[in-house]
């Protein structure tokens, strides 16, 4: 019964472009070429044309003009002269900015949030998940905006702090809540503060190189060495010496009431605050969800396999329940950290200049220089996006579980 | 040792004693939930009393809260002092913030009627097992009725599209026998020809049975935000499943075609989009073409949706056992059926809560159209509202409102995908 194995080889025919499917699929990928070529070049006409009939074309000199306008946030020098890419640059800058510490503060809400979603306690558990639930369901920009407002038209203005009977008052004398914005101490580098930021770098590295070598001395040999205090003694003591050995070379800026406003101090902006804010919490609701999600995706068999071994109750979260719920947790935590950079461009409904406030909103509305510049943004977007994928390719592969 | 020697032999069983009150009832629930330990106990006390502080902050608010005053000065004399929400704001603009300002008010009732038919259009595929499968019917001619009633216009023009589409179903099954990608493309192909066709045909029809029409940047409110969810969802799901496959595929043409798309569009934000519709696609248009910039949205959105329906499908396409796969070639089911019959079913069962979580969020990021000057609720609120001299100052009462109106939607879709989930289950735990 071996006559039907083989079809018969039939010579190459017209027909067999549809018929046959060793050829089918050249034919369906020969017209979707095809399409897309003739999708692209349609475009691509009628771009050629718009622009001629309105007297432009594609460069990018705009880049190099001055901008004329200003930023109120400027991580590097920034002024109305400077030109439109150092604007963008100085735009590019506060996005990073915004979602790092929206990351980071997204991360300790969401921990947070889904750890106690699992707690013993009802009330507890019920006031999670109503934050989850709440603020899952409702857009990103209204939160935005919401605390926008709080932060504009709640917040006291800065002349209700003067006098003798001010209605309102600075928190510690040091942090000053205003609609203008917030106003907190700013550190005061001064001369042999660097050494005090190396000895504190340099205790981190130790924590890591201690933490590393009691590991091995407990693989190889099976003697414990306590983690907890030691790393916090290598973590502090140092420093602490070294700041007063050196004369207290860090000191504080307190903010304090000048005139009509605050002087002083480091001055954070409400829209930056309404951003970073907003952006946490929500994406917090999300990570609470997927913290949740890895913890309980740990069968209950391996806290009770990691407890027959005789561990205890710390050491089975730290050694088997955490290492295989962080496997579940991470990817979609990284892809949230991605939802939140990308959430950030919302920054143009409080007028914070991140780079879609000023290369997507001022310099295209002042150059009209439309297609360069949403192309540069999506560049902007496209690279870290891609960039974070490809990271987390790397990792996923690198924790992959080695079967067979 | 003899019986009698014991001092006491029980000769027969007790009965049950009840258990010690603190183990029984709401005590033992209290003692297990609320006060199982000292850190608990804690816990428990600290949210009690955020509780409290909270409800009593809010409480006179909402008990307070005025609901029929002309504006936000009168409401507070009206208040006189006292803590309370001005409500009336929501009274007073109601049709603002859910038609806009500027949708004549005598046709509100064409939205209304088109949004409590959407539900009439939606429950038989919500319901699929309790409903008749007659009511489809409705289900697919709703979209040209719904396009009716919120545009107007004559009737002509829903009418021929949807001759249009049912010479495209037509084509598709006559050419059905021969090959499944032949048929859907000139089944396209024959719509396409049809509707351009009826361009010249419907000319006599346009007094026929015309209500007034409505210029797409007329609409606005919680009107917008539904129309762009629901069109967009709809739309996408079909888009997203197509590139989804051709991912899968193992044309390589094909294949990277898609992921080309769906990782561009899926690495820019949607604002991004949106400024691209909104001042960039009008040059890659033909010229003198004046594009409605809702339907430009639309376009955006769905392209921005169908990127992120596409990975979640290929999710549930790759969690599928290769089994399946194998089972369906080795029944000598050709690619089209494999996967209609065999595989789609499966995978996007195994997709619901995906697909379920892209819908919400795409309901919500259509607020950002407020971004590009689209008057939706949000942009109703920002723009119109807070912006008026009566109502300049009410925050939490607008926002309020538009966090509720979102949260019952979301929430809503949220917890129909889960009882969906239940109903689908097949597996017996």
């Amino acid at each position: 019964m071996t006559t039907m194995t083989d079809p018969p080889r039939a010579s190459f025919q017209l027909s067999s472009l549809i018929y046959d499917t060793r050829y089918r699929s050249y034919t369906f990928q020969f017209i979707a070429l095809v399409l897309l070529m003739l999708l692209i070049g349609y475009l691509g006409m009628n771009l050629i044309q718009n622009l001629a009939s309105q007297g432009q074309d594609i460069s990018y000199r705009f880049l190099g003009e001055p901008s004329n306008y200003d930023i109120n946030q400027r991580p590097i020098e920034y002024d109305s002269r400077s030109t439109h890419l150092r604007a963008s640059i100085v735009g590019v800058l506060n996005t990073l900015i915004v979602a790092f510490l929206g990351c980071i503060t997204a991360t300790l809400f969401g921990v947070t949030a889904g750890i106690l979603r699992l707690s013993p306690n009802w009330l507890v558990r019920k006031l999670m998940a109503i934050y989850v639930e709440a603020f899952r369901n409702v857009p990103v920009l209204i939160w935005i905006l919401i605390i926008f407002t709080i932060m504009t038209a709640v917040m006291p203005a800065p002349n209700q702090f003067r006098g003798e009977d001010a209605s309102a008052s600075m928190l510690f004398d040091s942090f000053a809540f205003t609609n203008r914005g917030v106003y907190t101490p700013a550190p005061i580098w001064g001369p042999g503060s660097l050494v005090v930021v190396l000895v504190f770098l340099a205790s981190i590295f130790g924590v890591f190189y201690y933490r590393h070598y009691a590991t091995k001395l407990l693989y190889d040999t099976g003697r414990l060495l306590p983690m907890g205090w030691p790393s916090l003694v290598i973590l502090f003591v140092p420093t602490i010496l070294i700041y007063f050995i050196m004369g207290r070379p860090i000191s504080l800026d307190y903010p304090e009431l000048r005139g009509f406003n605050f002087g002083g101090g480091l001055h954070i902006r409400g829209s930056l605050i309404a951003l970073w804010f907003a952006l946490a919490i929500y994406t917090g609701a999300f990570i609470a969800e997927n913290v949740r999600a890895g913890i309980q995706a740990v069968s209950r068999g391996q806290t009770e396999a990691a407890a027959s071994l005789g561990l205890r109750p710390r050491r089975i979260m730290n050694l088997v329940i955490l290492p295989q719920a962080l496997r579940v947790i991470i990817p979609p935590l990284i892809s949230q950290y991605l939802n939140l950079t990308k959430n950030s461009s919302l920054a143009i409904a409080v007028g914070y200049m991140d780079v879609t406030g000023t290369l997507g909103g001022i310099t295209l509305n002042q150059t009209g220089r439309a297609i360069e510049s949403v192309l540069l943004l999506m560049l902007f977007y496209l690279t870290i996006s891609l960039s974070i994928s490809a990271v987390m390719n790397v990792y996923n592969n690198s924790i992959k579980l080695k079967e067979r | 040792m003899s019986r009698e020697q014991l001092s006491f032999v029980r000769s027969h069983m007790l009965p049950e004693a009840p258990p010690p009150t603190a183990e029984t009832g709401a005590i033992k629930w209290l003692r297990e939930n609320l006060f199982s330990s000292p850190a608990n106990t804690l816990l428990t006390l600290v949210s009690a009393y955020v509780i409290f502080k909270i409800v009593m902050g809010a409480a006179p608010w909402f008990i307070n809260g005025i609901w029929d005053s002309p504006s936000l000065t009168a409401c507070r004399e009206i208040l006189g002092g006292k803590v309370g929400g001005c409500f009336a704001v929501l009274t007073e603009r109601w049709n603002q913030l859910l038609f806009g300002f500027k949708y004549p008010p005598e046709l509100y009732w064409r939205p209304t009627l088109a949004f409590v038919l959407l539900f009439v259009a939606v429950a038989p595929v919500l319901f699929i097992k309790y409903l008749p499968r007659k009511l489809l019917v409705f289900t697919g001619l709703y979209p040209f009725i719904a396009f009716w009633l919120i545009w107007g216009g004559p009737i002509a023009t829903p009418v021929f599209a949807l001759l249009g589409v049912l010479v495209g179903i037509f084509v598709y099954f006559r050419l059905l026998r021969t090959s499944a990608g032949v048929a859907v493309i000139a089944g396209f192909l024959a719509a396409l020809v049809f509707w351009i066709l009826s361009g010249y045909l419907k000319a006599p029809f346009d007094g026929f049975l015309a209500m007034e029409a409505v210029a797409s940047r007329d609409m606005g409110g919680f009107m917008i935000n539904l129309m762009l969810g629901v069109v967009c969802v709809s739309l996408s799901l079909p888009i997203g499943i197509l590139l989804a496959l051709g991912r899968q595929s193992s044309m390589p043409i094909i294949k990277w075609i898609c992921v080309v798309f769906i990782e561009f569009i899926r690495g820019v934000p949607l604002i991004t989009l949106l400024f691209v519709a909104n001042v960039v696609l009008a040059y890659f248009l033909p010229p003198g073409t004046n594009f409605d910039l809702i339907l430009r949205v639309i376009i955006m959105i769905t392209m921005f949706s169908s990127a992120y329906i596409a990975e979640v499908i290929r999710g549930g396409l790759a969690a599928l056992p290769r089994g399946q796969y194998e089972a369906a070639d080795s029944l000598g089911l050709d690619y089209a059926q494999s996967m209609q019959l065999i595989i789609l079913p499966q995978a996007l069962k195994i997709s619901i809560p995906g697909i379920v979580n892209v819908a919400v969020g795409l309901f919500k990021d259509t607020t950002l159209v407020s971004v590009i000057s689209m008057f939706d609720i949000v942009g109703m609120i920002r723009g119109p509202i807070l912006a008026s001299p009566e109502w300049n100052g009410v925050y939490w009462e607008v926002f309020g409102f538009a966090c509720v109106l979102f949260f019952i939607t979301c929430y809503g879709i949220s917890q129909y995908s889960q009882w969906l989930e239940r109903q689908l289950q097949t597996d017996h735990r």
